[in-house]
């Protein structure tokens, strides 16, 4: 067991090395990753690394400018702006998990089948997702969360509600152009069953530009997340978390204390940039042109 | 001897695609006429050809004859069975007994499975031998198509071979659950030249090993010639000519048929061939010409042509024409 986990490790450190022979998109991906695994492992870490305790009160002086102390400041409680950003990525990135798991769970098995099956099923499905997509995705998401209520897995569900159509498009849009090849013919010849047809000739194919989606799905994600945070349905102020620093850092803004704003949304647009770097290089690298 | 594959009056219509409003407001459905109306009979063991320009309805024959989609009207029997009405094991069984080769080797095999995957899981769907037996099948097969060693493409993906090692991939995977009836959808149109002989050479030995009848395919009337025992002209979804090889070649009496004739190249600066050169293009099989469906091309087209559908004329006992030509010579004897 052991040895084959090393060996798995082991494969994996060549591919990851290989990136950045494979040109803008390679390195597209490597410096995504490479975003997304510093804030990942911060947030992980945080518990150790994270000099205060991020919802005590009064362990600084109240509204003090960034400091050797205080490196990013504190806010209007006294509270430090550093442990607050180490700390505050957990509840997003929990979000933005479940959230892109819901997404891809629901939306690519509907994509696939619907699809598959053509005539009026796939008509009716594409009708239901055209029009949730039709939504401004934060406005459903408020919407939504607004009537669910607070928790992590409530606000997950209400962003996943808002994502599903983008992979149910991808899906489908794979699956039409699939289905007509002649490998799926071929299969239908050979004597395959729908079943086996979906499972083993058209899902392979689709994977890829799933993959490719919920990366930067991820990104949106995050930022649906922390949008919902601002606007006060995220979950309660005793949790650290960027979107909240985000609503006193906008009270705070006009009495010149922009750290408490800054750094925050500054983390959170750097890890929704980390998603999206790796979801547009992984889709350039995928692309069937390049593979040949 | 009762034909091997029997088909009577087939038709294929698909309907056109109209955009929403368009539906709305026009009641009428447009078709296009892919096939419409033909019959022929093939033998056991023969290599039957089908011979068009694209948009003849050739590649919809063949599809309808394995079953890849329902013709709208018209019978097919296979051995004595009615191929459009099986029930399911009847039809697993007929899978078995009739495959495709297709003309794309690229797009015939899934990028994401490896060449012996591709032709085992014919296999798997059939429950033929267990496991060791089917990858040794495979192994078989692969090296009977010329992929040898075996080994070396067993684990290959489709994108790490080139294309005659493809489309060997291909014809690897029909024939590994020895069916008696292929058919070959132009099966060496996108392969390169060079190693088109190769390909058919490969064929027709296969055909010798299972005793196969064919159904060839093919736009390129060398390659029909080098081919094929019987051939069928077809134009616009009808059969224009029908005959043996010999005799659509050396007598073609179809106007179209004499004109494809024409337009085979010959090696040699000095012959210089009359062309018969049809008129105009090819027109839509959504409205196909009324009458004979050659007329407005044809240089021989009289007032007969654009009113009455020619039926087919029999020339000799093997060889039949769609033309009005020989209907009326028929008729003044």
């Amino acid at each position: 067991m052991q040895t084959e986990r090393g060996r798995i490790i082991v494969q994996l450190i060549p591919q990851f090395v290989r990136l950045s022979k494979r040109g803008m998109a390679g390195w597209t991906v490597l410096i995504g990753s490479v975003i997304v695994v510093a804030v990942v492992g911060m947030t992980l870490l945080a518990p150790w690394i994270a000099p205060h305790n991020p919802i005590a009160i009064n362990v600084g002086p109240i509204m003090a400018a960034p400091s050797s102390e205080f490196p990013l400041g504190t806010n209007h409680l006294g509270q430090d702006m550093l442990s607050r950003v180490i700390w505050g990525g957990s509840m997003v990135l929990q979000v933005a998990l479940i959230s892109v798991a819901m997404c891809v769970a629901v939306g690519v098995p509907i994509g696939l089948l619907a699809s598959y099956a053509g005539g009026n099923t796939d008509k009716g499905t594409s009708l239901v997702m055209d029009s949730i997509y039709a939504f401004p995705g934060l406005v459903l998401a408020i919407a939504i969360a607004a009537m669910l209520g607070r928790g992590v897995l409530n606000m997950s569900l209400a962003i996943a509600v808002v994502y599903v159509p983008s992979y149910y498009r991808i899906v489908r849009s794979q699956v039409l152009t699939i289905k007509e090849l002649s490998y799926v013919e071929a299969a239908r010849a050979l004597g395959a069953k729908s079943r086996s047809i979906i499972l083993r000739y058209v899902m392979p194919n689709v994977v890829p530009s799933v993959v490719s989606v919920a990366t930067i799905n991820f990104a949106d994600a995050i930022l649906t997340a922390a949008g919902l945070t601002f606007v006060g349905l995220g979950l309660s102020v005793a949790v650290p978390d960027w979107g909240w620093d985000l609503t006193y850092g906008r009270q705070l803004l006009p009495a010149g204390a922009w750290w408490v704003i800054a750094f925050p949304g500054l983390m959170i647009v750097l890890l929704a940039l980390g998603f999206t770097l790796i979801g547009e290089g992984l889709s350039e690298l995928w692309s069937p042109r390049l593979e040949q | 001897m009762p034909p091997f594959v029997e088909v009577n009056n087939l038709t294929k219509h698909f309907p056109v695609q109209k955009g929403f409003l368009e539906a709305m407001f026009s009641g009428k459905r447009d078709f296009v006429r892919a096939v419409d109306g033909i019959s022929f009979s093939i033998k056991k063991g023969e290599t039957f050809g089908l011979v068009g320009e694209s948009g003849s309805g050739k590649t919809t024959t063949g599809r309808i004859l394995v079953r890849l989609i329902e013709p709208t009207s018209g019978e097919i029997e296979f051995d004595g069975q009615p191929v459009t009405r099986m029930n399911a094991e009847e039809a697993q069984t007929f899978r078995r007994r009739a495959q495709i080769v297709f003309q794309d080797p690229a797009a015939a095999l899934n990028p994401r499975m490896t060449v012996g995957n591709a032709i085992k899981h014919a296999l798997d769907i059939h429950g033929i031998g267990s496991d060791i037996e089917r990858r040794e099948e495979v192994l078989r097969m692969l090296k009977r198509v010329g992929l040898t060693p075996p080994d070396n493409f067993h684990n290959k993906y489709p994108h790490q071979l080139s294309g005659g090692q493809r489309q060997r991939v291909v014809i690897g995977r029909a024939m590994i659950l020895k069916p008696q009836f292929v058919v070959a959808d132009e099966p060496v149109a996108m392969v390169d030249v060079s190693i088109r002989a190769q390909i058919l050479d490969l064929m027709v030995s296969l055909k010798q090993e299972f005793g196969l009848t064919y159904v060839f395919i093919t736009h390129d009337l060398a390659t029909a010639n080098y081919f094929c025992d019987r051939i069928a002209i077809m134009y616009l979804g009808k059969i224009a000519e029908i005959g043996l090889r010999g005799e659509v070649f050396k007598s073609p009496k179809h106007p179209y048929t004499v004109a494809l004739m024409s337009a085979i190249p010959v090696p040699d600066p000095k012959h210089k061939p009359e062309r018969l050169i049809p008129r105009g293009a090819i027109p839509s099989p959504i409205t196909p010409p009324s009458g004979c469906r050659f007329h407005p091309r044809c240089p021989k087209a009289f007032n007969r042509c654009p009113n009455e559908d020619p039926g087919m004329t029999r020339i000799t006992s093997t060889h039949e024409v769609a033309c009005h030509l020989f209907d009326e010579t028929k008729a003044g004897q």
